[in-house]
């Protein structure tokens, strides 16, 4: 684990993003600040708002308030086609994997080349087997994706993220339902591809053994707000309550006030606790 | 609120039309390109693998029409009419709508089947964060194989309903089939074929946008995608049979 050098340039700035989902507030003013190379980890329990600011970053959904800066451009105000040539430098490797189940391993991959490149079909063989080499599926590019375990998928999905050789990776939970072996080989794959590429990321997961060792800064949020940011030394030393709950897996409703419990349930405007 | 949704699901369907030949035009300028594959994969899947079920089909319908028909107009002693109404009926009327039934049932299903799973395991995420419109991969190839396939089909079920019809019907007029099938071909003018060959292409475009419609509304999962699936050929089946009516007025003033 380095960590990255305090010049290097901002290659990721979210500012004060607020989002809604109705009425409800799912983000509200996160910023952000990833720096080239930099490896982020988004934390958080479950509903913090941690996949929904991948979202809000990779331009799928539009936000309320604030704004979001990938590699110097605006993500939401830009034309189709530097938002087109902006995609290519970015690979996203879904929780799910996403792998088009139509196609194969191989076709998968190969995909953003032939919709993106002028490269010959030969070309985008090869560069779609090397994809696969990588994250250790080689010879597997004629499988369905329902060929395919857990870990495979989201190897499998890895290189079609890296395959445009990308400047920024994203990943929604990528050891989320995969044993601790086979999420310790996906870690190791994040480092490495930092290490050999130069790629800059944003990893949003709560396994807390993963964030740990992948983390060069870990981003800890807390109902849709940015509770804290820091090394993974500084969160873990961390003297704020909510901090010490996630990292010591501790309920929020450890020390529940019986009367308060009863009082809401019972209450005519019953809403989210 | 039901109200509301059904306006706005017609918007997204016009939406998704007007999308689909925006990108068939300028797609190449912005490296949205159309592959022709996909395209005769579509009229693979939604149009020759039809043939089978519209070829049997149309034959019943011809021969049904022809013995209803004949009973009918046995009272009149117009049996010899029979030919022409079979011929009539059967190109401007039940070969595009007893086809725009069934590929409705067998497309329309599938598109939405497809599409609303792939929105379910993110896929239509993916394919947003790679660059790709998820119109013109997924809307535009279906939506231009039906509007070249359906007429095709559309021809090969006047054949087929016209024959059915002979092999009852020549017999009772005491005709040979072929005879039969001749003057069945010289009772039309060419309007009569046409107006069921734009029928058809109405049809192949309220199938695809139904479809991909309700795909893309999707919610809840898989039984979601069970749903949609259901809604897609109900749906399609009341606007075929909406804008046939329409269009039987508009063609035959």
């Amino acid at each position: 684990m380095s960590e990255p050098k305090k010049d290097k340039k901002t290659v990721i700035n979210v500012k004060n993003l607020v989002t809604h989902y109705g009425q409800r507030k799912i983000l509200d003013g996160v910023d952000l600040d990833v720096k080239k190379g930099e490896i982020r980890v988004i934390m958080g329990g479950s509903g913090s708002g941690k996949s929904t600011l991948l979202w809000h970053i990779l331009g799928l959904y539009e936000p309320t308030e604030g704004s979001v800066e990938l590699l110097g451009q605006d993500i939401h105000n830009i034309s189709f086609n530097d938002q087109l040539k902006l995609k290519q430098d970015i690979g996203v490797s879904f929780q799910s994997g996403a792998l088009f189940s139509s196609m194969t391993v191989g076709e998968n991959v190969a995909l953003p080349l032939r919709e993106f490149t002028d490269l010959d079909e030969n070309t985008i063989r090869i560069i779609s087997r090397m994809k696969l080499e990588v994250v250790n599926l080689g010879g597997f590019h004629k499988l369905m994706p329902s060929q395919l375990s857990g870990g495979m998928i989201k190897r499998a999905a890895l290189a079609r993220s890296i395959v445009m050789d990308p400047k920024l990776l994203f990943f929604d939970e990528p050891s989320a339902g995969l044993d601790p072996v086979v999420a310790s080989e996906i870690d190791d794959l994040i480092l490495s591809l930092r290490d050999t590429m130069g790629m800059s990321m944003i990893v949003v997961t709560h396994e807390l053994d993963s964030a740990f060792k992948i983390a060069d800064k870990i981003t800890v949020l807390d109902n849709g707000k940015n509770l804290i940011t820091g090394t993974v030394e500084e969160i873990k030393a961390s003297p704020n309550k909510r901090v010490m709950d996630l990292l010591q897996r501790r309920s929020r409703h450890d020390k529940l006030n019986p009367s308060e419990y009863l009082r809401r349930l019972t209450q005519e405007n019953y809403t989210l606790s | 609120m039901w109200t509301f949704q059904a306006v706005e699901r017609v918007g997204f369907a016009m939406r998704l039309l007007w999308d689909s030949f925006y990108w068939l035009l300028v797609g190449r300028r912005y490296k949205q390109k159309l592959r022709l594959r996909q395209v005769v994969e579509q009229i693979r899947v939604n149009g020759f693998d039809a043939v089978p079920i519209v070829t049997a089909l149309a034959f019943v319908v011809g021969m049904m029409l022809s013995i209803q028909l004949l009973y009918a107009l046995s009272d009149f002693g117009a049996e010899s009419q029979v030919l022409l109404a079979i011929a009539k009926s059967v190109t401007r009327e039940f070969s595009p709508l007893i086809t725009g039934v069934i590929v409705a049932g067998r497309s329309g299903a599938a598109i939405a089947a497809r599409i609303g799973s792939q929105v379910v395991s993110q896929e239509i995420d993916a394919l947003k964060v790679i660059g790709v419109v998820p119109v013109r991969y997924l809307v535009l190839p279906p939506l231009l194989g039906l509007m070249i396939s359906m007429p095709m089909l559309i021809i090969l079920a006047d054949v087929m309903a016209i024959f059915g019809g002979s092999v009852f019907g020549a017999h009772q007029l005491n005709m040979s089939v072929s005879a039969y099938m001749v003057e069945s071909f010289n009772v039309l003018v060419v309007g009569d074929v046409m107006q069921g060959l734009v029928k058809s292409v109405v049809f192949g475009v309220i199938i695809v946008l139904v479809g991909a419609t309700t795909g893309f509304h999707v919610t809840g999962g898989a039984e979601g995608v069970g749903r949609a699936t259901t809604s897609a050929v109900v749906i399609s089946i009341s606007f075929i049979v909406l804008a046939d009516m329409i269009a039987s007025y508009f063609l035959t003033q």
